[in-house]
């Protein structure tokens, strides 16, 4: 097992950046996730790790050394294909066992090496088995198979589950998980499921337009996103922004949107006039008739422990997650009293976040995870 | 009526699949008359062969097989009264026509030229056109489109009109009448239809195979090998047979490039002289025999042209 340093890491198709100047660690042992819509680059940033693309510029570095130029075959990483890529022309035995035969393996050895992988991933009864006959959750055991049997410096994972219906799919979030735990296998997994990356990362990278836009613990991801695209992209439903104009000024607690008056976790920076947002997650709205922030029920959609309401205020639509049990009717009108300290602040042009109390407690998105 | 017997919005109906059917008998027996006449007239004799009204029944007789393999000379039956015994059937069979064999035909030598022009330029074909359309599929090729549609533009017009120039050709390099000449020749026909036969294929196979072999320590020539040919065999089956069809009937080219040590069959079956013209049984036995090498072709290999595209591992 190795760390993956990747280094400024750069592709351009023609014209097209796919990849821009990307800079990250995956430590050693480490479930790292890339996030992002698709066409974000993540995948082609998957692939110049292993080594089925050229990157324009940058470096790579696999355990310290600088493989960003070498071949896929001499980096010795395993890599797991969205359509699994097993091979229809062989069984289960030796499709696991193909990578086996590359390094010139006695066959012998092959042999034990696979009865041991597929036991460890509970397949061993389909080791003779024909892959096009297998049920989803199978093949995407035996590709696993074929990536660890290897035992490599790295996994790649590209959409795993992206396949699969969602029955396997929340089976082999926790399979791929305790697997992770077991072996303490470095991963690069990409996806463009939060709900995957949340419950699967140590570590998260969000990736815009080739850009990673924030590199963090699924927590700080979730509590302190970085710009507005991460905040929008990260949860479900999306974090709300109501718009507020004029400045901040470093120090400052509180802000006016909508005419009312609203507690925020202390400004740690100066800001020139320009158009604001406030961010505010759904479930740190809650309503209250005495405050002045106001808007009408607009729907609501039960979901049994909560139901989603969407309120319709000056600036637009915002979703709050509140107990099932409230009673509400369309057109009610109704105050929201914010969960202050838990609230973020964007610069609406950049859409980077403002600096504040919130922030006292992240470190660099780095470290805080063993 | 009840529901369950209401018909199909899918299923073709009984009327139509009766159509279909008589249809495609009607078209078979078409075809397979000419063939079956053929035969029938190889186990003619030569007069049974020039009757007139044609005679569907008749007494068999391997004269035409006889014909097709040996050359023949006329005695006087006392002659032939003074030899011995005959020493086999064919023998006992010319002697009635005042007939002795005098050595083997040029049918053997021709079928076994066919045999190795024919299955050298398919192999040779296949083998390029599949390493082709492999690059074609897989790399970024400068011009691919233009380079593909040029390729193609080799069958525009019949191979035949550029019999001269390749005449001329071939004759400045020592190339007219050798088996090379005409191997290289039918390749070169055959091997646009095999690039873009395969290419076809192999687009079909995604590339995540050679990727995921590649990465699990196989170069890009053994990934190929172990993952993009085993998946393409059917593409492949198909090539060859279309490739091996053609190189097998042509006979413009080989008539007037071949004559002797490199002639094929198909120039030298309608030559067969018997007593008085075309000795009629003799080209039958011929045309039969030459018809056995592609159907046993065709039938071993249909297996894999049957079997059609493999349900793989790989869901789209």
């Amino acid at each position: 097992m190795a760390e993956i340093r990747v280094q400024n890491l750069r592709k351009a198709f023609g014209d097209f950046v796919a990849v821009q100047d990307s800079n990250f660690v995956v430590e050693d042992g480490e479930f790292f996730v890339m996030l992002g819509p698709s066409g974000c680059g993540k995948t082609t940033t998957l692939r110049m790790i292993a080594g089925l693309e050229l990157p324009t510029g940058g470096q790579i570095l696999l355990g310290g050394d600088d493989v960003t130029m070498l071949r896929a075959r001499e980096r010795d990483i395993a890599f797991v294909f969205q359509l699994f890529a097993l091979y229809p022309h062989m069984n289960v035995r030796k499709n696991i066992g193909f990578p086996l035969l590359a390094q010139g393996m006695p066959s012998a050895e092959i042999r034990t090496r696979v009865e041991e992988t597929a036991k460890l991933l509970r397949i061993d009864h389909l080791l003779n088995k024909s892959v096009s006959g297998l049920a989803g959750g199978d093949r995407q055991r035996v590709a696993l198979g074929r990536a660890i049997v290897r035992r490599p410096k790295c996994f790649l994972m590209d959409e795993p589950l992206g396949t699969l219906d969602t029955e396997f799919r929340d089976l082999m979030v926790h399979e791929l998980r305790e697997l992770h735990n077991r072996i303490h296998a470095t991963t690069v997994y990409v996806t463009h499921d939060q709900m995957e990356a949340m419950s699967m990362a140590d570590k998260i990278a969000v990736m815009n337009h080739g850009v990673i836009e924030q590199f963090g613990s699924p927590r700080e991801i979730y509590d302190r996103p970085a710009t507005m695209f991460v905040a929008d992209f990260i949860g479900s439903p999306p974090m709300n922004f109501l718009g507020f104009g004029g400045g901040l000024a470093k120090g400052a607690k509180e802000i006016v949107v909508q005419g009312a008056k609203v507690a925020v976790p202390e400004v740690r920076e100066d800001i020139a006039p320009a158009d604001m947002a406030l961010g505010i997650r759904p479930e740190h709205i809650r309503f209250d008739d005495a405050s002045k922030l106001r808007g009408a029920i607009y729907g609501t959609e039960y979901l049994g422990t909560t139901q989603i309401v969407a309120v319709e205020t000056a600036d637009g639509i915002i979703k709050a997650r509140v107990p099932a049990e409230i009673r509400l009717n369309a057109g009610d009108h109704v105050g929201l009293t914010l969960n202050s300290a838990r609230l973020s602040l964007f610069d609406k042009g950049s859409g980077r976040a403002v600096r504040t109390a919130v922030h006292d407690t992240a470190s660099q998105g780095r470290a805080q995870h063993g | 009526m009840s529901l369950t017997s209401a018909h199909s919005v899918v299923a073709p109906s009984a009327n139509s699949k009766r159509i279909a059917g008589a249809i495609i008998i009607a078209y078979a027996l078409i075809s397979i008359v000419p063939l079956l006449w053929i035969f029938a007239t190889s186990f003619k004799t030569p007069p049974d062969s020039i009757a007139y009204p044609p005679k569907i029944l008749f007494q068999p007789s391997i004269e035409g097989y006889c014909n097709l393999f040996t050359t023949r000379t006329r005695q006087t039956p006392e002659y032939i009264n003074s030899l011995g015994p005959a020493t086999g059937f064919c023998d006992e069979t010319v002697r009635k026509r005042n007939m002795v064999i005098a050595g083997p035909s040029n049918f053997l030598p021709r079928f076994v030229n066919s045999l190795i022009i024919a299955f050298g330029s398919t192999f040779c074909a296949v083998f390029l056109g599949t390493l082709s359309a492999y690059g074609f599929s897989r790399f970024k090729v400068p011009l691919a489109d233009d380079l593909l549609f040029f390729i193609l533009s080799t069958r525009f017009m019949p191979p035949i009109a550029v019999a001269i120039p390749i005449y001329l050709m071939y004759r400045e390099l020592g190339l007219s009448d050798t088996a090379l000449g005409m191997i290289l020749l039918y390749t070169a026909v055959n091997v646009s239809l095999a690039v873009w036969l395969l290419k076809g294929f192999i687009d079909e196979i995604p590339r995540e195979y050679e990727e995921a072999a590649m990465i699990d320590g196989y170069t890009r020539l053994q990934a190929f090998w172990r993952t993009v040919l085993p998946q393409a065999t059917t593409g492949i089956a198909a090539t060859a047979i279309f490739c091996l069809i053609f190189a097998w009937n042509e006979y413009a080219f080989a008539a007037l490039l071949t004559s002797g040590t490199a002639q094929t069959a198909p120039p030298f079956i309608p030559t067969i002289i018997g007593e008085g013209g075309q000795d009629w049984p003799a080209v039958a036995a011929g045309t039969t025999i030459f018809l056995v090498p592609i159907l046993v072709f065709t039938i071993l290999l249909r297996k894999q042209l049957l079997r059609g595209i493999t349900f793989g591992a790989v869901r789209k």
